[in-house]
């Protein structure tokens, strides 16, 4: 039996969440480690797991709730809004708060609430549209790339490199500069500075994975590989991949809302978080509100969705599990 | 430590050169034909050739890298096509403004999130680790430019403490550092999110090594363990996390410099992408490249510096 | 010639919490440790010989550890009751430990001359300057090659075998009374571990010093103890002199033990595994722990067997009521 050797990853692994914390923890992934510790082939489901993981933390819980409440005010916003948020009224521009309007009026005169509403609609869109393709295309690259190692590997990794050295909003501006501020432009530019953080997140399990026995003994048994890919390392790697998705749905709301504040996003009159700051900034030494109440709307749902960040991270790493 | 540090200034210029190759290619690949971008499609074949003709962009590939890499290296960006001032000037005026900026909110960022993390780490559990969570989450929900408007709404709106459209005025330079205040601290109470953060879970991490126990097996005494055992092995992490954090800081930057309406490289990009200015929005991405490379090595030599496994390399 | 003993173990207990409730790792572990004895501390993993080193030294992670009775006794104090600026007086002091793992065990930050000069600085009254000599001579003393040169390399640099050496060194840096060694050679090659465990025998006839050798491999224990006490679930079942413990075994599961031992001499297919499994430490029965295994079981052993000394060998002792008393040979 020989030397354990440099059997210890160097530096250790940080827990981190939004933005570039992202990024750290796939930088740590690429050099071995992950966020979750484990090292044994998990075989409960993710789902089942995230579920049971949520429930415990009582953090994480409160968070999901929030972001329950606010998905399902957004799935439901052309009923739940008492008005057209595009329908403007001279008469009421700036109206403080009144019965038939409970969170006041715009500059335009348009109904706040129903405009927050629709807003988050949009939020929950361009978010789960980007991350869901970067978790999908990232996570696809990622294994692939920790599975077939050699020269793909490489050459995806370092096309990985080169995305993660654009921040999100300045990815944003880029594309949205060259192709036109559209929401499938916004949602590219989002997905594409996900994909690598995604892609370094599924490769780092893979890596450790593939190097078990029983893919050995599924190969020797003439198990495809794509069997191999789907039923062994990917319940391994989703455990990681649904923190990240938590933290960057936050990201995606963020980058969404800054761009459409800078102008560069959605474009008005649709009802969007950042636009109606922008809107409620340019008003901001009469009316305030204008800017506040949209600015809480934001701050809400990324506080949900970084306690469910949290709190999965936290029970998927052992160290930190007995708090 | 020395051949570390002349190793990485090696690797360093091979990466700036790649890098601007990148930003080369960026721009002329990309789909939309740049002439289209500046005069829209209503413009006649002639004006956009003309406008191609001025970008070089009729010229051959290999020509036009040759010719972008030689201009760059030597300093001259171009000029901009809406000021028709030299492009470098115009960057140049504004960069001290930035660096100052995003110096100090780094400099706020460790000098409060890194003993916050430490003492949280120290406390689990307790009233101070509580506090400091709470606050790391709260600043990592408020985007950029919400936390702005709220300083802005509640420091120069309702108390009047800073002016509401701060501007350096020369021969007072009490004005710039009044200018720097707020939008320092936007930046800097956000890094300070993230650096507690993972100054807390990395020392929490250290903490539970095998090497810690040594250390107390051997009787060192626990402010020791703390500073010298634990620190120098928690901050290979959170040099990590800043070194990414300067480029996420170029853009809550932006939205910063937006709300305070204060000069700089972010406004620079906001105004050139509205007005189409095309040789300065290539002007400003080489000079994004010339930052990622800088930051990037800055980081590598801290690294080398906290991490003698590192130097080794 | 002082015959007190070098340590007191009485009635150790200490306990970890999970999922909220207090479980014991180990319970009432009582032993003794004379002036310059090697007492060998055998079990499988999980039978709690690590977390009572680890509750000696009081070193047992307080977020959810703790000891939760009984007295460690080291030249008459009772450490269990120290506060933590006496405790970091004592340990690296009068009482050290050596870690199984080599390759975490030392700080990756720091080099390695400095880490041993650091427990001279703190537990003798030499200078900079001396500590570092002082330093350099014990890496010298336990043959790291070119220990000059090599002062202020980092623990990366090194092998596993050579930096358990460093450990060592740092360990006897002060001339513990009592040393306490952790599986020091579990995790290195066979070849290594013979070497170390040579070095380790030299220093401790060269310092007198007592020295508790935890480990599982009862190889060693032959070679270097000169007690042994077995631990199984937590508790300590049998104590007694090596040869002893090895000619005529009194406790059941110790006899399995050695049964079970691959052996030059015996042929293969007598190989005994023992049947059944170590309770977990959240279910553990009130009596003995070892009865659903064991063959000799009998309703009395329902209840919990005292460790008592054998009639027939005061040094021999064992906790079972079937064997207690017995002045029979092993089976």
């Amino acid at each position: 039996m020989s030397e354990p050797g440099a059997a210890r990853p160097e530096g250790t692994t940080v827990h981190a969440s939004g933005g570039a914390d992202t990024i750290v923890a796939e930088r740590l992934a690429a050099r071995g480690e992950s966020l979750a510790h484990s090292t044994m082939p998990r075989e409960r489901g993710a789902l089942a797991r995230l579920g049971a993981g949520i429930r415990r933390h009582k953090m994480a819980s409160f968070g999901a709730a929030i972001v329950v409440l606010v998905a399902l005010s957004a799935i439901f916003a052309p009923w739940l809004s008492p008005h057209d948020p595009l329908e403007q009224d001279v008469l009421l521009r700036l109206a403080t708060p009144s019965a038939e309007f409970p969170l006041g009026n715009d500059s335009f005169g348009r109904d706040i609430l129903s405009r927050i509403l629709w807003g988050g609609r949009v939020s929950l869109y361009v978010s789960t549209a980007a991350v869901g393709i970067a978790i999908v295309i990232g996570g696809a690259l990622g294994i692939l790339a920790g599975y077939i190692g050699g020269k793909f590997d490489r050459i995806v990794m370092a096309a990985m490199d080169v995305l993660l050295s654009f921040p999100t909003l300045v990815m944003g501006l880029l594309v949205v500069a060259m192709l036109g501020p559209t929401v499938g432009n916004l949602i590219l530019a989002i997905t594409l500075t996900a994909v690598a953080p995604f892609a370094r997140i599924a490769r780092a399990p893979t890596l450790t994975v593939k190097e078990r026995d029983f893919i050995e003994a599924g190969r020797a048994l003439g198990f495809s590989n794509l069997r191999l890919m789907a039923v062994h390392i990917l319940p391994n790697v989703l455990d990681d991949i649904l923190v990240m998705a938590a933290l960057w749905l936050a990201t995606a709301i963020r980058t969404e809302a800054s761009l459409s504040f800078i102008g560069l996003g959605v474009r008005p009159p649709t009802a969007t978080w950042g636009g109606m700051i922008r809107e409620g900034f340019e008003n901001i030494l009469d009316s305030p509100w204008l800017a506040i109440l949209p600015s809480l709307a934001i701050l809400i749902v990324m506080l949900g969705l970084n306690m469910i960040g949290d709190g999965l991270r936290d029970t998927s790493d052992p160290r930190l599990r007995h708090e | 430590m020395l051949t570390y540090v002349v190793k990485r200034l090696l690797v360093a210029i091979p990466t700036l050169l790649a890098v601007l190759t990148v930003v080369f290619f960026f721009v002329r690949i990309a789909p939309g034909d740049p002439a289209f971008i500046i005069l829209g499609d209503q413009a006649s074949p002639q004006a956009l050739a003309a406008v191609r003709q001025e970008l070089g962009l009729d010229k051959p590939m290999p020509v036009q890298y040759a010719e972008f890499m030689s201009t760059v290296l030597t300093g001259d960006l171009g000029t901009s096509m809406v000021t028709h001032r030299s492009v470098w000037r115009e960057i140049a005026n504004v960069l001290p403004y930035t660096i100052e900026l995003t110096v100090t909110a780094l400099a706020i960022g460790v000098a409060i999130g890194l003993p916050l993390g430490i003492a949280a780490a120290r406390h689990r559990n307790r009233a101070l680790d509580y506090v400091a969570r709470i606050f790391s989450l709260l600043g990592l929900s408020f985007p950029a430019f919400v936390s702005a408007i709220m300083l802005l709404l509640a420091f120069a709106i309702q108390l009047h403490w800073f002016p509401v459209i701060s501007e350096a005025r020369p021969g007072q330079p009490l004005s710039r550092l009044t200018a720097l205040v707020l939008p320092a601290l936007n930046l800097g109470l956000i890094m300070v999110a993230y650096v507690t953060r993972v100054a807390r879970s990395s020392m929490l991490g250290v903490l539970g090594e095998d090497y810690i126990r040594t250390a107390r097996a051997k009787g060192v005494p626990a402010r020791v363990v703390i500073w010298r055992h634990a620190l120098g092995n928690a901050l290979i992490p959170v040099v990590t996390v800043v070194g990414l954090y300067l480029g996420v800081l170029i853009g809550n930057s932006v939205l910063t410099e937006i709300v305070f309406n204060r000069p700089g490289l972010g406004k620079l990009i906001v105004n050139s992408l509205n007005q189409r200015d095309y040789t300065m929005l290539e002007g400003l991405m080489v000079i994004y490249a010339f930052i990622i490379v800088i930051v990037n090595l800055l980081t590598d030599l801290t690294y080398g510096v906290v991490d003698p496994r590192v130097r080794q390399r | 010639m002082n015959s007190a003993p070098a340590l007191v173990v009485d009635r150790l207990t200490t306990e970890f919490r999970i999922d909220g409730r207090w479980h014991a790792a180990i319970r009432d572990v009582s032993f003794t440790v004379g002036r310059h004895e090697t007492l060998a501390l055998v079990g499988e993993s999980g039978c709690g010989k690590s977390i009572t080193a680890l509750s000696i030294m009081r070193l047992v992670p307080r977020a959810n550890g703790r000891i939760a009775s009984g007295r460690v006794l080291l030249d008459g104090r009772d450490l269990v009751q120290l506060d933590e600026a006496e405790l970091e007086a004592t340990r690296g002091g009068a009482i050290a430990m050596i870690f199984q793992e080599p390759m975490t065990s030392l700080n990756p930050v720091l080099p390695i001359g400095f880490q041993v000069a650091e427990t001279l600085r703190y537990h003798t009254k030499l200078s900079a300057a001396e500590a570092r000599a002082k330093a350099l001579a014990l890496l010298e003393h336990v043959k790291i090659p070119s220990a000059r040169r090599r002062f202020d390399d980092y623990p990366h640099q090194f092998s596993g075998g050579m930096r358990q050496r460093v450990m060592i060194a740092m360990a006897l840096a002060c001339k513990p009374q009592i040393v306490l060694a952790d599986e020091p050679t579990t995790a290195l090659d066979v070849t290594i571990q013979a070497q170390v465990l040579a070095l380790l025998a030299e220093l401790k006839a060269e310092t007198g010093m007592a020295l508790i050798f935890i480990t599982h491999n009862l190889g060693v224990v032959a070679s270097i103890a000169d007690r042994v006490a077995v631990m199984y679930a937590g508790d300590i079942v049998e104590t007694a002199p090596v040869t002893t413990l090895f000619e005529r075994p009194m406790h059941p599961y110790t006899e399995a033990l050695l049964s079970s031992i691959p052996r030059v001499d015996r042929d293969a297919g007598d190989l005994k595994p023992i049947a059944g499994q170590v309770p977990p430490i959240t279910a553990m029965p009130a009596g003995c722990r070892y009865a659903d295994r064991c063959p000799l079981r009998i309703e009395r052993c329902a209840t919990r067997p005292p460790l008592v000394a054998l009639p027939s060998d005061p040094r021999h002792e064992v906790r079972c009521w079937v064997r207690a008393g017995e002045p029979g040979a092993s089976a």
